[in-house]
């Protein structure tokens, strides 16, 4: 269950393009999962922004000098991020969460490779902790545009047992996509799961190459959200559910982790004419 | 919270605990929000628009953040009226929540039929009739622009609900004379009206300079529509002062709530606020409360207060050309 809480800004780093940011904010660390994601609230009280941001949640700390923290990773893409990134310790900010399903976890110990694009990585990072503590081996593919958007390169290294990285322009890793390399690390980690959150062209291609080898794949997708709490119905994408019937399905509650092949990948953006309720 | 002030309301011989419900669309049917505060603390829970049967919506993007509001064109996605009664109407009446339930079709037999699956439903507190969504093929106009369209749909609904459970119209102020549509709902049978739905409008993306919905144009809420909102309320109190109104259109404090409940409004929905704000609904509340009993009023006697005529002058210095050239 998420909490609202009037959280307060311990710090926040640059790293490479992207901000870090950790807050102040008891109650939430307990509850967090890895792929779990906050909402926060933008511009003040007197905001002309009035829909919140949504971040997955990188690191939790449910308890220290400070009361519980929770740690999230973004990129100033508009006016509601760059707000953001003039924060400034002590600062106030309305934080949501934790919001929306986490990752599942595998019962036993098996081999898993983890897929992150640009700071889609954030939430793969305590994925890989937990992964570790249960025994599984833990492989890391990250990719970026460039090296600057590679994010937790150095903390993949330590958990993980081989990393592989990619970028667009070669500025670091191997030049190209992450989907150039990962067919490599499936066969050579004889991997069982894959986990991966990245834009939704990485994600795509990262649940083709896992359908065709039939490893279970969970991805983390991003959609634009109002609300991020279930009441806005702006975040759906088609999703096939149990009984096989596609439905146009909130990322915020019933997601952001979707098994990778129940999302109809071809569909996303439209409404398929099979959905339950499409216009006839 | 002032314990003192009666914040009571009575719409249409029913009475509600308070004055402030959550916006249809903005709120589900009232489980997600029931995490954040007591959904039952509210005066209701007005339901996301159900048709009869299942809907998917449109497509993505249905969002775009505007100046202090936003445009939405989610095209009324839904489950269908016999599974929002088996699962959302279930579970708001097990949690003991006033439910005002939205309803929307294409049709005026369509809306007879909904009106039907809902009546003698003891969950039931209230029916909105929303014939005013722009997000449908027909942007809205077939029910909300025509006088006796929106006469037709209300008086289908009316005799189709059990006595005692009022039936609300909500109207678009997207037509040339709010009050004509008001006053043909009354005439049909509409025992209240709920003022306002989203405006029509449309954003364009620079950068792939296309629209940036997928549905081209979208409805648009938020503080940027409150003046048009308090506009409407107060016209159609102003033609018809013993209708009672729902106001909404950009409720974000309890301050807000009282300029649409002195414009007329017995009661208000926080629409948009809530995504930002999900607990906004009892600060509304709360605030509301605080600035009623500031100014020493009851709920019932702010109703409409900004209508009353103006007090007589009262000189005010010795000098009155001074004063009158000063303003001049």
């Amino acid at each position: 269950m998420p909490l609202q809480v009037q959280g307060e800004v311990l710090s926040i780093r640059k790293v490479g393009a992207y901000q870090s940011m950790t807050v102040i904010a008891p109650g939430i660390p307990e509850l967090t999962r890895p792929g779990h994601f906050l909402a926060v609230q933008v511009g003040g009280p007197e905001s002309s922004m009035l829909l919140r941001r949504a971040f997955a949640i990188y690191d939790v700390k449910d308890r220290g000098v400070y009361g519980g923290t929770v740690e999230f990773v973004f990129a100033v893409h508009g006016k509601g991020t760059a707000w953001l990134a003039q924060r400034r310790p002590q600062d106030k900010l309305d934080v949501v969460g934790p919001l929306g399903k986490p990752f599942r976890l595998p019962t036993s110990a098996v081999n898993a490779t983890l897929v992150g694009g640009g700071y889609g990585s954030a939430p793969l990072l305590p994925l890989a902790t937990s992964l570790r503590e249960r025994g599984c081996r833990v492989d890391v593919v990250l990719g970026a545009g460039s090296a600057d958007r590679l994010f937790g390169q150095l903390e993949a290294k330590r958990i993980s047992d081989t990393i592989a990285v990619t970028t667009d322009d070669g500025s670091t890793g191997v030049r190209g996509r992450v989907s150039d390399v990962l067919p490599g690390v499936l066969d050579r980690a004889q991997t069982d799961v894959v986990y991966a959150c990245g834009p939704m062209a990485m994600l795509r291609a990262v649940a083709d190459q896992c359908a065709e080898r039939g490893i279970p794949c969970q991805v983390a997708v991003e959609e634009s959200m109002a609300c991020g709490i279930g009441v806005c119905m702006t975040c759906v994408l088609p999703v096939i559910g149990a009984d096989g019937l596609t439905r146009m399905v909130r990322s915020c509650v019933e997601g952001p982790v979707f098994l990778a092949d129940r999302v109809r990948w071809d569909d996303v953006g439209t409404v398929p004419a099979d959905a339950v309720g499409a216009p006839r | 919270m002032s314990s003192s002030t009666d914040m009571s309301t009575v719409l249409a011989g029913v009475r509600f605990p308070n004055p402030v419900f959550t916006a249809s669309g903005c709120a589900a049917a009232g489980q997600e929000l029931d995490q954040f505060f007591d959904i039952t603390s509210i005066g209701g829970v007005v339901t996301k628009s159900i048709m009869l049967d299942a809907r998917s919506g449109r497509a993505t993007p249905r969002m775009a953040e505007t100046p202090s509001g936003m445009l939405n064109s989610i095209g009324l996605q839904g489950p269908g009226i016999d599974a929002f009664l088996d699962k959302d109407l279930a579970w708001l009446a097990a949690r003991g929540a006033r439910a005002v339930v939205s309803i929307a079709a294409g049709s005026v037999e369509d809306y007879a039929r909904l009106a039907g699956k809902l009546r003698g439903h003891p969950g039931v507190a209230m029916v909105e009739v929303n014939i005013s969504c722009p997000n449908v093929e027909d942007r809205g106009q077939v029910f909300a622009c025509d006088p006796h369209a929106a006469s037709g749909v209300v008086n289908a609904v009316r005799k189709n609900t059990s006595d005692g459970v009022p039936v609300f119209a909500k109207l678009s102020p997207d037509v040339t004379d709010i009050a004509t549509i008001a006053r043909a709902c009354v005439n049909a049978g509409a025992d209240g009206l709920s003022v306002i739905n989203t405006l029509l409008g449309m954003v364009i993306d620079t950068t792939t300079m296309r629209p940036a919905l997928a549905g081209i144009t979208g409805g648009l809420s938020g503080p940027a529509i409150r003046p048009v909102a308090v506009r409407c309320v107060w016209q159609v109190h102003q033609a018809l002062p013993d209708v009672p109104i729902l106001g909404m259109g950009g409720i974000r404090t309890g301050l807000d709530a009282l300029e649409f409940i002195l414009a007329g409004a017995s009661a208000v929905s926080v629409g948009t606020t809530v995504f930002g704000d999900p607990s906004a609904p009892v600060r509304v509340l709360a605030e509301l409360t605080r600035e009623l009993a500031a100014r020493g009023l009851s709920l019932a006697d702010a109703v409409g207060l900004a209508h009353r005529p103006p007090e007589p002058a009262v000189p005010t210095g010795p000098d009155p050309v001074g004063d009158e050239l000063e303003s001049a």
